[in-house]
């Protein structure tokens, strides 16, 4: 079955993003497609390279990037909450003068069509947040 | 057509089980998640309102139960319990999912 997800809420915030990442394991390992995780509102912050978490804490933005690459999934930020929270890629950079960039390896900007071509391509949208 | 609810917090934190109980359509399906897994427990400021609702199943998630060093001893009777695949497989077996949130 082919699935995707929608995340609303900032990692480190609450518990969303970590159950997100566990129900797309899970998922996976039963044998099911992730088309597409939407990061949506705070959720735009799982896209960042830009955090350091301690040593011994899990690094949810890079565990999200190891899960798309070793599955090849799409993840995809929300640019109108990106642009709010600071979370900006090359394109992003040139078009607002940035002096630099922070998204995550396997993430990309895009827009509100995203997640809704998601909720047509796929079987189950499962949306985890606030 | 059924759907399975999911609901991320507890009763003493918002009113969504509340919410989620009074308009799930008869046969659906409630998976209590992270902070919802309190309002499984039997004796809570809001247990009748899982305790009444007889046209609906119920599920909780054992990581989250176990997470916060609660009991399965002391869940409200006819609950189920289930991992993450689990969780998978209710959003597979129902038509849809919606979370309350």
């Amino acid at each position: 079955m082919k699935f995707s997800i929608q995340v609303s809420e900032g990692p480190y915030n609450h518990e969303s993003s970590v159950t997100a990442i566990n129900f797309v394991k899970a998922a996976v390992e039963a044998g099911h497609d992730i088309f597409r995780v939407f990061f949506y509102h705070d959720g735009v912050n799982n896209g960042t390279n830009y955090a350091t978490p301690p040593q011994d804490d899990m690094n949810i933005q890079k565990t999200w990037s190891e899960l798309a690459a070793a599955h090849d999934i799409d993840l995809v930020v929300c640019v109108a909450a990106a642009q709010r929270r600071g979370i900006v890629d090359e394109g992003e950079m040139t078009r607002n003068k940035k002096d630099g960039m922070n998204i995550m390896d396997g993430f990309r900007i895009s827009g509100l069509g995203q997640l809704i071509e998601a909720g047509i391509e796929s079987d189950r949208l499962v949306v985890f947040g606030d | 057509m059924s759907i399975l609810h999911t609901v991320n917090k507890s009763t003493y934190e918002r009113d969504t089980l509340e919410a989620c109980v009074r308009l799930a359509a008869k046969g659906g399906s409630v998976l209590l998640i992270e902070d919802g897994v309190y309002s499984a427990m039997s004796g809570g400021n809001k247990s009748s309102v899982i305790e009444n609702a007889k046209d609906l199943s119920f599920y909780v998630l054992g990581p989250d139960i176990k997470a916060r060093g609660l009991g399965e001893d002391r869940l409200i009777d006819g609950i189920k319990v289930v991992d993450y695949k689990g969780f998978v497989e209710l959003t597979v077996s129902n038509d849809s999912v919606t979370a309350w949130l």
